[in-house]
């Protein structure tokens, strides 16, 4: 193949972006139209139908279905507390009384003359659906949410787990190929979006966890520790409804992968604002990447930065993501048209790499390099 | 515009993979047609490109430089071909976009929502959830859920003829509710296919109606001991090609580039599957395994009769790219390990399948780690050939009679056509098969993931370009055939597996072969063996096999059959290893001698390992 693989990250000091805030059902837009919002602004709000509870009446009261009707203390449609008396039958002979008293708060919804029984609705459940990112209202859904526009810088992500998160960018680790380790992170970083630097481990993210982190942004993470964050193994990717106590959005991959120098380089220039983050993330045509959004303050921007990727030539920068020299960086200095046998024996198209850190050349598969920016 | 095969001078044709594209180039020579060279790029549906044409583009491109020859105009196919220049015919299948990944709907999770899934699943998709009133899912979280996943369609059944009608209607209303928002492309109403009770279909679709493209269609679980699936399932293939593939990215103009209409790949596949199943009167598995989902069909005998079923199945999330990860979390890692001859780190191995995952088109560079991948693509076979099992029983298309027994046992729905000891031979097409940098290395991860008994011929799709030729026989049924059999299907030879267990070097069966014109040579082979006997690559042998007392090859217990097979570029693959059961040996150090054995014995690496 003669062109690399691009995983078509953005990664940008400057974009629009236009967030969806959707109610899971009919409700109440809070906001209106042009309204500026912050992250945790509540933007609409529906309730949600409670609970159903099933009373079966007649073996309750020992009664015949047909005339559970007639048992009832409060009629259907009105609400009774936890406790409350719900239906009454007299015994036998009239001495001794049968009584049913109600399981929850909620209204009587129906009593049923076939099967006796009673259903009873618990208290609806307030649902509130929040900005996520601060910016302008830009549109209206009718009893359904809102549009919410900002401007800012996004980073992208190629996996993540875990929510919509918002807090402070605070820095971890000096550099983008150190590893952040437990030590690390400090009481300061509570409700912050911390960022490491080339790995971290399922023992950080405990500790993430116990000190209210809101977020991690690292280069890898072993799958392993994956597994055990998650309680279980990971199939089909598609996340992002992972209750796990903090977001984790990985930036390049599984494994120890030095965060590419442009993101590092955003991400510091970004330390200190407020950052939105979304682990949710969906492997598959119609990707759906993890990201990070920190809008601008008050019309601040700085200079656009897209992904490169396409075709190589000789000066590409790239990155070999497969074995035997996954994660190394390094600059393209041939590529020879005609097919070449790998170790396998498999004849395919082949680059020359130079590595940035020792000048080592290798012949690697030309589908076993990403471009990256230099 | 109408094919002339007569005025077919030379034909390009695609197959757009969920992770590569590949691209043909057919020309006709004094031979007829042969296949003259092919190209590959990566699939572009996903961002940045997020049109499929580009990687169709990159691909004919590399068929250029490989050929010498110009076929691009600028950004559009050169057709006709005029001179050296351009193509005559230009044609594609395409998976790209994972295939179609659904939402089914029941009313009880056991039932309707079963025979729901039974129908999505049956109709090539992936099922991505089965929600179901009884699910243990509050309202509000199956909305979210149907959000989240954004399928491409949603199918709704539910209830019994006659039966309950207030409680689909509020499963309507929860679709209704959820408004999910289509995968591909933007502004347009998500295909829902109503297939539940008769009686509801009128407020399902004043619910549904306004808000979604709806099909009503002939309730699937009509009564409690029946299901009728064929309506539901061929209404998800006409919504497929209307909706769905016309809005993935690129495909519209895709579609004004060729005269044929864009086939899904698993359909171009099952045509080959089929012609070939005639042509040589034998039952036939085929498999295609990619990125993303690994297909398998198969046309085997009913029972008794002379009658002929074709079943396909596609098997969500069980690919080498894509759904790697999920081959892991469904066979777990030490299935995958038992068949590597060295010990592996684990959390090494984690991280290169999810990375494979994340960046899917990457190949193994050094042995380990193609034996590694071999052995995930054992696994993810295997699997799907489970599922194939399960769902290819009964009569394809007609209705199926269930008992009212078995509505409480739902995993199963009869007996499965799959019988192993009639397969008379055994395909495998996509990447990770056709592309093993060794033969042997196909045929041997066949045989260990589908376990074939008696005698059985495997073959490979050279390159893998089963999918354009299937499309190709829908309008050049010639040149189709022609490249199939000269460039396409590799005969890699037989195996030889004997159903029974013994002891490791207890006598198992004798082997005579016996070549057109030429002496018998005649092999004895123990039990907890594999061995190579050599075969011609062209022509055919006739192959006498007697089996020990307590071994089957077919004929009964120590009763000996005799077949005539075609030669193979492997050989005969002798595989005393057991069969019912089929074990490796437990202990880690026996089990990679054995591996290490057996590799040899079938000259599947270069150098040990």
């Amino acid at each position: 193949m003669g062109h690399a693989y691009t995983p078509g990250l953005r990664v940008t000091a400057d974009t629009v972006v236009r967030r969806e805030r959707r109610l899971p059902l009919k409700g109440q837009v809070l906001a209106e139209h042009g309204q500026s919002v912050e992250p945790d602004t509540v933007v609409a709000r529906a309730e949600l139908p409670g609970n159903v509870q099933t009373v079966n009446l007649a073996a309750k009261l020992g009664m015949d279905p047909a005339r559970v009707g007639e048992s009832l203390a409060s009629p259907v449609g009105s609400f009774v507390r936890q406790g409350e008396l719900l239906a009454t039958a007299k015994g036998l002979f009239g001495l001794f009384k049968n009584q049913v008293e109600s399981p929850a708060d909620g209204t009587i919804e129906t009593v049923s003359t076939v099967t006796g029984q009673l259903l009873l609705r618990e208290r609806p459940m307030p649902v509130e659906v929040n900005a996520y990112v601060r910016g302008q209202v830009a549109e209206v859904m009718n009893g359904e949410g809102v549009v919410v526009e900002s401007r800012g810088a996004l980073i992208q992500g190629i996996f993540g787990v875990g929510g919509e998160t918002f807090g402070r960018i605070v820095s971890a680790t000096p550099r983008a190929d150190v590893p952040l380790e437990p030590e690390h992170l400090t009481p300061e970083h509570r409700g912050a979006v911390v960022v490491g630097g080339s790995h971290t481990t399922h023992a950080a993210v405990q500790r993430a966890r116990e000190l209210g982190v809101a977020a991690l942004v690292v280069g890898g993470f072993d799958d392993r520790d994956l597994r055990e964050l998650l309680g279980r193994d990971l199939g089909v990717a598609i996340t992002g409804q992972e209750d796990i106590g903090l977001t984790l959005v990985l930036t390049e991959g599984f494994g120890r992968i030095a965060m590419a120098s442009r993101t590092w380089d955003l991400l510091h220039a970004c330390a200190g604002r407020v950052a939105s983050v979304s682990g949710a993330t969906q492997i598959r045509a119609g990707v759906m990447r993890p990201e990070l959004f920190v809008p601008h303050t008050s019309g601040a921007s700085g200079p656009a930065s897209e992904e490169g990727g396409g075709s190589l030539e000789t000066g590409s920068i790239v990155r070999v993501i497969r074995q035997p020299w996954f994660g190394r960086i390094g600059r393209v200095v041939e590529l020879p048209h005609e097919l070449r046998p790998l170790d396998t024996e498999a004849l395919v198209r082949v680059l020359v790499v130079e590595f940035a850190d020792d000048g080592e050349r290798a012949t690697v598969p030309r589908a076993n390099v990403e471009r990256i920016a230099g | 515009m109408t094919v002339v095969p007569e005025n077919i001078r030379s034909i390009l044709a695609t197959d757009c993979g969920s992770t590569t594209t590949k691209a043909v180039l057919i020309e006709r020579t004094a031979d007829g047609y042969r296949l003259v060279t092919r190209g590959e790029a990566p699939t572009t549906v996903e961002a940045p490109f997020e049109d499929v044409t580009r990687g169709v583009l990159n691909a004919v491109k590399e068929v250029e430089e490989l050929r010498g020859r110009r076929l691009l105009d600028g950004d559009r196919i050169l057709s006709p071909q005029q001179g050296e220049d351009g193509v005559d015919l230009y044609l594609s299948t395409s998976s790209a976009g994972g295939g179609l990944q659904m939402m089914v709907s029941g009313l009880v999770l056991q039932m309707t929502g079963e025979s729901a899934q039974r129908a999505a699943l049956g109709a090539g998709a992936i099922v991505m959830d089965v929600i179901a009133l009884n699910d243990g899912r509050r309202p509000h979280e199956k909305i979210r859920r149907m959000r989240q996943l954004r399928p491409d369609l949603i199918l709704l059944s539910g209830g019994t003829d006659g039966g309950d009608v207030r409680r689909v209607t509020e499963m309507a209303e929860i679709i209704a509710a959820a408004d999910p928002r289509a995968r591909l492309g933007a502004g347009y109403e998500l295909p829902v296919i109503y297939a539940g009770n008769k009686d509801a279909a009128p407020m399902v679709q004043d619910c549904l109606g306004p808000v979604t493209a709806l099909s009503v269609v002939p309730n699937l679980r009509p009564t409690l001991e029946r299901e009728n699936l064929k309506p539901a399932r061929d209404a998800i293939h006409d919504l497929f090609m209307e909706h769905v593939m016309a809005h993935a990215p690129g495909y519209k103009k895709l579609m004004t580039w060729s005269p044929v209409p864009i086939m899904p790949t698993p359909g171009a596949v099952g045509l080959i599957i089929e012609k070939v199943a005639k042509r040589d009167r034998m039952a036939v598995v085929g498999v295609d395994i990619g990125g993303a989902t690994t297909d398998i069909f198969s046309v085997f005998r009913v029972q008794g009769t002379e009658e002929t079923v074709f079943n396909r199945t596609v098997s969500a999330n069980l690919g080498m790219s894509y759904s790697v990860s999920n081959v892991m979390a469904e066979a777990g890692i030490e299935n995958i390990l038992r068949w590597v001859p060295f010990p592996v780190d684990e959390v090494e191995l984690r991280n290169r399948i999810k990375n494979k995952m994340i960046r899917p088109t990457t190949i193994p560079q050094t042995l380990d780690d193609l034996v590694i991948e071999q052995a995930i693509c054992r696994e993810a076979l295997r699997l799907s050939f489970e599922q194939h099992k399960a769902l290819a029983v009964g009569l394809k298309g007609k209705q199926t009679a269930r008992d009212i027994s078995d509505t409480f046992e739902q995993s199963g729905s009869g007996a499965t056509l799959v019988d192993l000891m009639d397969l008379g031979l055994l395909v495998g097409s996509g990447g990770v098969l056709s592309h093993a940098p060794r033969r042997a290395q196909s045929m041997l991860m066949m045989i260990d993931a589908f376990l074939p008994e008696g005698v059985t011929e495997l073959a490979v799709d050279s390159i893998f370009m089963t999918p354009q030729l299937g499309v190709l026989s829908t309008v050049h049924e010639l040149a189709a055939t022609q490249v199939f059999e000269r460039d396409c299907l590799i005969m890699l030879g037989a195996c030889v597996a004997p159903v029974g267990s013994g002891r490791p070097g207890q006598p198992c069966v004798r082997i005579e072969v016996t070549p057109e014109g030429a002496a018998a040579v005649a092999r004895d082979v123990p039990f907890g063996e594999l061995v190579r006997l050599d075969l011609p690559e062209q022509g055919r042998v006739t192959l006498t096999v007697t089996p020990e007392r307590g071994f089957d090859m077919g004929a009964g217990k120590g009763k000996p059959v005799s077949r005539t097979i075609r030669g193979g570029v492997v050989g005969i693959a002798v595989d005393t290893r057991g069969r019912r059961p089929f074990a490796l040996p437990e202990d880690p150090a026996t089990r990679i001698a054995r591996l290490r054995q057996w590799n040899q014995a079938l000259g599947l690496y270069a150098r040990e390992i």
